[in-house]
C-alpha cells in the first residue's frame, strides 16, 4: 500500500498486468490497428466526392447487394444447421462421432480457393450434385445460389465451434426442472435450452457473416461473376486492385469495414448486456 | 398423495443401483431417504419422479398407477440440489414457469398467474425478490424460489433431492424448520434425500436408512435412534464407539479390558458390543462389571459439551473411543489429559457373531443374583 495524497492505493495481485496488457497492445496495434490505419491512410487521398464516387457506384452498389444477402442467407442456414450441428456432437454418442467432431473443422483448414474449385465442380450442371439439382431446375454453380453455398460452406464452424462449449456446459437440471414443472419438450427448448444458448448462437452467427462478408477464395470461383447479378464486394476491390486503383480497392474495403465492426459492435454489447443478467451483475 | 413403491430394482451397466425393494408412503408424511453417497437414495429419489425408470417393480400414486407415466404428467414438485433455477429468467418468472406452461385449457389467466406469483413469494418471505434474477440471490434464497417454483402448480407429492446440502449450517437449520412448518401448513406428501443424519432425524416423520441399493430399515426417528436394526444403521446415525469381544468364561475380553454381560444365553458368544459416545459414565477405577481402561488423547470443548478423546489402555480398538460430557459433569470427574481414566457403557448394543443382525440392548450396571448393591 502506498499512501498517496491521503489515498490508499492497492498493488494488484494477479502478476503481469502491465506486461501482459503492453504486448496484447503492441501486437493490436501492429496486425489490427496498423492495417486498418494504412486503410484509412489510402482512402484519405481522395475528395469526399470522388469517394462516395467510387461506393456509390451502381455495380458496386449491386456488389453490396449480392453480398450483404448471400451473406444474410448464410449465416441464417448457419445459425440453424451449425446449431444442430453442435446439438448432435453434445448430445448423442453415435459411431464416427468424433470424425464428424473433427470435419466441422474442414472448411478453416482447407484453402478456400480449393473449397471454391472443389463446390464449383460438385455443383457444376455436369458435377455430381448439380446434375442432380439440374433435374429439378435449380442451378447453384455460377448463380448467387452457389456464392451462398460457398459461404455456407467456409463459416459454419464458427456457429458450431461457439455453440458446442455452451452446450456442453448447459446443466441437464434445468431441462429436468422444466419437465417436472409440465412443460413439453418444445418449452424446454425454446423457454430454457435456447436462451441460455443464445447469446452463444448470436455471436456464432454474427462472426459467420462478417466472415461471409469478406470471404473471396471460395466464392469467385463459384460465383460465375456477372456483374450487377453475382458479383461480390471482395471482387470489385479485387478488380481495383488489379487496376492498380489503391485508393478505390481501399475506398470500397473501408465500406466493408465498417458494416462488420458496428455489426460485432452490436452483437457485443447486446451479449454484455445479456450476459450480466445471467450472471446477476 | 400415498406412494407405493412394489419391487423397484435399476441396474446402471453393470452396477446395481437399486436391489428390488418396496416402500410405502402415506399422505401427508414426510420421508427421509438417509444413506452415504452411493447408496441408491437418490436413484430411487428419480424413479418416483419419473426422471429415471426403474428395470422392474411398479410404483404407484394413490390408486393411480404411474410406473408407465412420463415426468411431466406425474405432477409432481421436484427441488434439485443445485436449485437449477432459470438463469434468465426473473425470479418471478421462474414461480410463473409451471404455470405459464400448461396447456391452454387449463391454464389461469394472466392476472390469476400473477395472483399465484405473488402468493407463493410471500409464502417463501420473499416477495421483494421478485424482479431480481436467481444470480443475484444467495444460496438460501435461491432454494426457497426452488421450491416455490415447485409448489406453483400445487403437486401433491414433493420430492427434494439433498436440499439442504450446497447450504452453510445456519442457513440450513433455518430452512429446515421452515420446511417443516410449511409441510404442516401445506399437508404435501414429500420425500427428501439427505446424508447428514441430523437433518433426517429432526425433520422426517419416518427416516429411511439406505446401503448399496437396499433398504437397511425404516423407522420413526426416535425408534431408530433407539432400535437400530444392523450395524450399518447404529454407523450411519452418528459417531459410535466398538468393543470387539471374545467370549471367555462369563464375559467378554479384549486384553487386559473386560465386560460381564448379564446372564442371557444368547450373549454368551463373541461379537461386537457399540457404545454412543454420551452413554459412557468415567471414573478413577474399575469395577467387578466393567473394566475398559483409557489414556486421555485430548479434551475438547465443542459449544455446550466436552468431547474426550480416549485411546484404549491396555486392549486394542481400531479407532479411538469418543465421550461426551457437560462441562459441569467434566469438572466434577477433575480429569486432566494424559490421565487413565474406567468407562463404565450405561447403554450398549452387543451384536453376535453368530445369530441374528439385529442387536441386544443391554444396561449396566445392574444387580446381580444375591448381591444387594451396586458396586459402582
Amino acid at each position: 500500500m502506498i499512501f498517496n495524497n491521503g489515498r490508499v492505493r492497492h498493488k494488484r495481485v494477479l502478476p503481469g498486468f502491465s506486461i501482459s496488457l503492453g504486448v496484447s497492445l503492441l501486437f493490436v496495434s501492429l496486425i489490427l490497428l496498423l492495417p486498418t490505419t494504412g486503410l484509412i491512410m489510402q482512402t484519405s487521398s481522395m475528395s469526399w466526392s470522388e469517394y462516395w464516387g467510387v461506393i456509390a457506384d451502381p455495380r458496386v452498389v449491386a456488389s453490396y447487394r449480392v453480398t450483404i444477402l448471400s451473406a444474410l442467407a448464410a449465416s441464417l442456414f448457419n445459425c440453424l444447421f451449425g446449431l444442430l450441428l453442435a446439438w448432435v456432437l453434445v448430445r448423442y454418442e453415435f459411431p464416427g462421432k468424433r470424425i464428424l467432431d473433427a470435419l466441422v473443422d474442414l472448411p478453416f483448414a482447407l484453402p478456400t480457393a480449393v473449397a471454391g474449385i472443389t463446390l464449383a465442380t460438385l455443383y457444376a450442371e455436369n458435377g455430381q450434385i448439380g446434375s442432380l439439382l439440374a433435374e429439378w431446375g435449380i442451378k447453384v454453380a455460377y448463380t448467387p445460389l452457389g456464392i451462398v453455398v460457398a459461404m455456407i460452406f467456409t463459416s459454419i464452424p464458427f456457429v458450431v465451434r461457439t455453440v458446442q462449449p455452451v452446450l456442453e456446459e448447459l446443466s441437464h437440471e434445468e431441462e429436468e426442472a422444466g419437465m417436472t414443472l409440465g412443460a413439453s419438450d418444445r418449452s424446454v427448448f425454446w423457454r430454457v435450452i435456447l436462451p441460455s444458448l443464445w447469446p452463444a448462437l448470436m455471436i456464432g452467427t454474427a462472426l459467420s457473416f462478417t466472415r461471409s462478408l469478406g470471404e473471396f477464395g471460395a466464392v469467385i470461383f463459384i460465383a460465375g461473376n456477372m456483374p450487377y447479378i453475382s458479383e461480390i464486394t471482395s471482387l470489385m476491390i479485387f478488380v481495383r486492385l488489379q487496376e492498380f486503383d489503391f485508393a478505390g480497392a481501399s475506398a470500397i474495403a473501408s465500406v466493408v469495414l465498417m458494416t462488420s465492426l458496428l455489426l460485432l459492435l452490436l452483437i457485443n454489447l447486446w451479449q454484455a448486456r445479456y450476459l450480466r443478467r445471467i450472471h446477476g451483475r | 398423495m400415498s406412494i407405493r413403491l412394489t419391487n423397484i430394482s435399476k441396474k446402471f451397466g453393470q452396477f446395481q443401483a437399486l436391489s428390488p425393494l418396496n416402500l410405502d408412503i402415506q399422505e401427508g408424511e414426510m420421508i427421509g431417504l438417509l444413506g452415504p453417497s452411493g447408496s441408491g437414495k437418490t436413484t430411487l429419489l428419480r424413479i418416483i419422479a419419473g426422471l429415471e425408470g426403474a428395470d422392474s417393480g411398479q410404483i404407484q400414486f394413490g390408486n393411480r398407477d404411474v410406473t408407465q407415466v412420463h415426468v411431466r404428467e406425474r405432477r409432481v414438485g421436484f427441488v434439485f440440489q443445485n436449485y437449477a433455477l432459470f438463469r434468465h429468467m426473473t425470479v418471478a418468472d421462474n414461480v410463473a414457469f409451471g404455470l405459464e406452461v400448461m396447456p391452454k385449457k387449463q391454464r389461469p389467466s394472466a392476472a390469476e398467474i400473477h395472483k399465484r406469483v405473488t402468493q407463493l413469494l410471500e409464502t417463501v418471505q420473499l416477495g421483494h425478490l421478485a424482479q431480481r434474477y436467481p444470480e443475484q440471490l444467495s444460496g438460501g434464497q435461491k432454494q426457497r424460489i426452488a421450491l416455490a417454483r415447485a409448489l406453483a402448480t400445487q403437486p401433491e407429492v414433493l420430492l427434494l433431492d439433498e436440499p439442504f446440502g450446497a447450504l452453510d449450517a445456519k442457513v440450513r437449520k433455518e430452512l429446515r424448520r421452515w420446511l417443516r412448518s410449511l409441510h404442516d401448513e401445506l399437508k404435501f406428501t414429500s420425500v427428501f434425500v439427505t446424508h447428514d443424519q441430523d437433518e433426517a432425524l429432526e425433520l422426517s416423520d419416518r427416516v429411511v436408512v439406505m446401503s448399496n441399493g437396499h433398504i437397511e430399515q425404516i423407522n420413526t426417528p426416535a425408534e431408530l435412534y433407539s432400535h437400530p436394526n444392523s450395524r450399518f444403521v447404529f454407523d450411519f446415525l452418528g459417531n459410535v464407539n466398538v468393543f470387539e469381544a471374545s467370549w471367555q468364561q462369563k464375559r467378554w475380553e479384549n486384553g487386559q479390558a473386560f465386560l460381564t454381560p448379564p446372564e442371557q444365553q444368547t450373549l454368551q458368544q463373541e461379537g461386537v458390543l457399540y457404545v454412543r459416545s454420551h452413554e459412557l459414565a468415567l471414573s478413577n477405577k474399575p469395577n467387578s462389571q466393567a473394566n475398559l481402561p483409557f489414556n486421555i488423547v485430548a479434551i475438547t470443548p465443542i459449544g455446550a459439551e466436552v468431547r474426550l478423546e480416549l485411546a484404549p489402555y491396555g486392549w486394542h480398538s481400531e479407532e479411538l473411543w469418543e465421550a461426551k460430557f457437560t462441562h459441569h459433569n467434566l469438572q466434577e470427574l477433575g480429569l486432566q489429559k494424559g490421565s487413565v481414566v474406567y468407562a463404565t457403557p450405561r447403554t450398549a448394543y452387543f451384536f453376535g457373531a453368530q445369530g441374528e443382525s439385529s442387536p441386544t440392548r443391554l444396561s449396566w450396571p445392574f444387580l446381580t443374583p444375591g448381591s444387594l448393591a451396586f458396586d459402582i
